[in-house]
């Protein structure tokens, strides 16, 4: 495959009522939006990944919604949690009967690279036993992360790249708020902003809107 | 009532009961490993006793203990629901080489105790007599050696499944996965393949 990126416009179609595209371009979008998942959950990431599955998070949006428990109808494995050496021969077993083409994500910090289980029982990442295409850093990864690192694999699906890559983590808003100069209203902080008495305060203000 | 459990079992076993003490309440003896299974059918059978419940039984593993054939101490921890007490009864056994690291299963006095001796079997390498299924439990039958004990080296892993090098993955696989101090947990990610060089 090209490593040219596909541009989505190629796809639509003009006034002339048909759409040129390549073939592998064409078959790169019908993948990516057809993801079949085998969600191989063994740990607490399995809670995350719950909730990324489920309807608040909703990995329906995305074209990834159906789980599928044969790996012989899947063709995205998500290794979701710790995976001990006993359990490596299983998961080597669950790669390999899947079809191709394939895709493995690596959710969280111990699928991919062992995390702090750095003793006898765990293996160090799955990439020492399978091919994997997207880590997601994180002890559980939020939501939003693992909403994320699909949409990498989505984008590298539609390019034919097979290299990996890392999802980087977001800025969490939170941050930025508690370093505010001005007090943070959310925590329960006062704003100093506010005139000692009299005037409009933003308390006030805010009391005359839900009034 | 839980002093005199303690008199109770010096009462009757003697020599056999080689130290006891009791702190805030909990009572710990000390026992010969050739009185063990004695010592315990008593405390299980016995009215006054009546120790019904077993609460966990492990080992430790003491190396500078070695040389009084002292390595591995086994620790049960009881407890009596009728008669509200709880109780911790340690043996020491083995040698540097877990020569003799070998005590009678408790497995027909309490039968919760059949899997706690097949982890302390697997971690420490005790041998329980008289265990109906002394089998490794936690660990696969491959694995070599009791990764609990302390001269097992810490990064010794004992892979099932061959590891990919990088010639098989295409590409430098240590470079992938180690995330920045920002980018979630790092972790040192040496021990992958280093098990030859530390064994």
């Amino acid at each position: 495959m090209s490593n040219q990126p596909t541009r989505t416009i190629a796809l639509e179609a003009n006034e002339q009522g048909f759409a040129t595209t390549r073939l592998d371009a064409l078959l790169g979008w019908a993948r990516k939006y057809s993801l079949f998942q085998y969600p191989f959950v063994t740990a607490c990431c399995g809670m995350e990944f719950m909730s990324v599955a489920s309807p608040r998070f909703d990995l329906a949006r995305f074209g990834a919604e159906a789980p599928r428990f044969s790996p012989r109808q899947a063709d995205l494995l998500w290794v979701v949690g710790t995976i001990s050496q006993r359990q490596a021969p299983v998961l080597r077993r669950i790669y390999e009967q899947m079809m191709d083409p394939k895709w493995v994500m690596a959710f969280g910090t111990c699928a991919s690279c062992g995390g702090f289980y750095d003793n006898y029982t765990t293996v160090p990442g799955i990439d020492k036993i399978i091919p994997c295409d997207i880590y997601i850093p994180g002890c559980p990864p939020r939501p939003e992360a693992a909403l994320d690192g699909l949409l990498l694999l989505q984008d590298k699906i539609a390019r034919g790249d097979r290299t990996p890559g890392i999802v980087k983590p977001r800025e969490d808003p939170m941050t930025h708020l508690r370093q505010h100069p001005r007090g943070l209203p959310l925590l329960g902080g006062i704003p100093n902003s506010i005139p000692p008495s009299g005037g409009p305060s933003a308390g006030s203000k805010s009391d005359k809107e839900h009034t | 009532m839980t002093v005199r459990v303690l008199d109770k079992l010096k009462e009757r076993f003697g020599s056999a009961i080689l130290e006891t003490h009791s702190n805030f309440g909990d009572d710990t003896a000390l026992v010969a490993p050739a009185s063990w299974k004695e010592i315990c059918t008593f405390l299980r059978k016995d009215p006054q006793m009546d120790f019904d419940l077993i609460i966990d039984l492990c080992g430790v593993d003491y190396p500078h203990r070695a040389e009084t054939n002292e390595r591995i101490e086994i620790v049960l921890h009881l407890c009596s629901l009728p008669k509200r007490a709880r109780l911790r009864l340690k043996t020491r056994v083995g040698d540097e080489e877990l020569n003799g690291a070998e005590v009678d299963s408790v497995t027909h006095i309490w039968p919760g105790a059949n899997w706690f001796e097949r982890e302390t079997f697997d971690m420490m390498g005790v041998k329980f007599r008289g265990h109906p299924d002394l089998r490794r439990i936690l660990m696969y039958p491959e694995f070599e050696g009791h990764p609990l004990l302390k001269d097992y080296p810490a990064a010794r892993t004992q892979p099932l499944v061959q590891y990919r090098n990088e010639e098989e993955a295409g590409l430098p696989l240590e470079k992938i996965a180690p995330f920045r101090e920002d980018e979630g947990m790092s972790f040192g990610r040496n021990v992958w393949n280093s098990a030859d060089e530390n064994n």
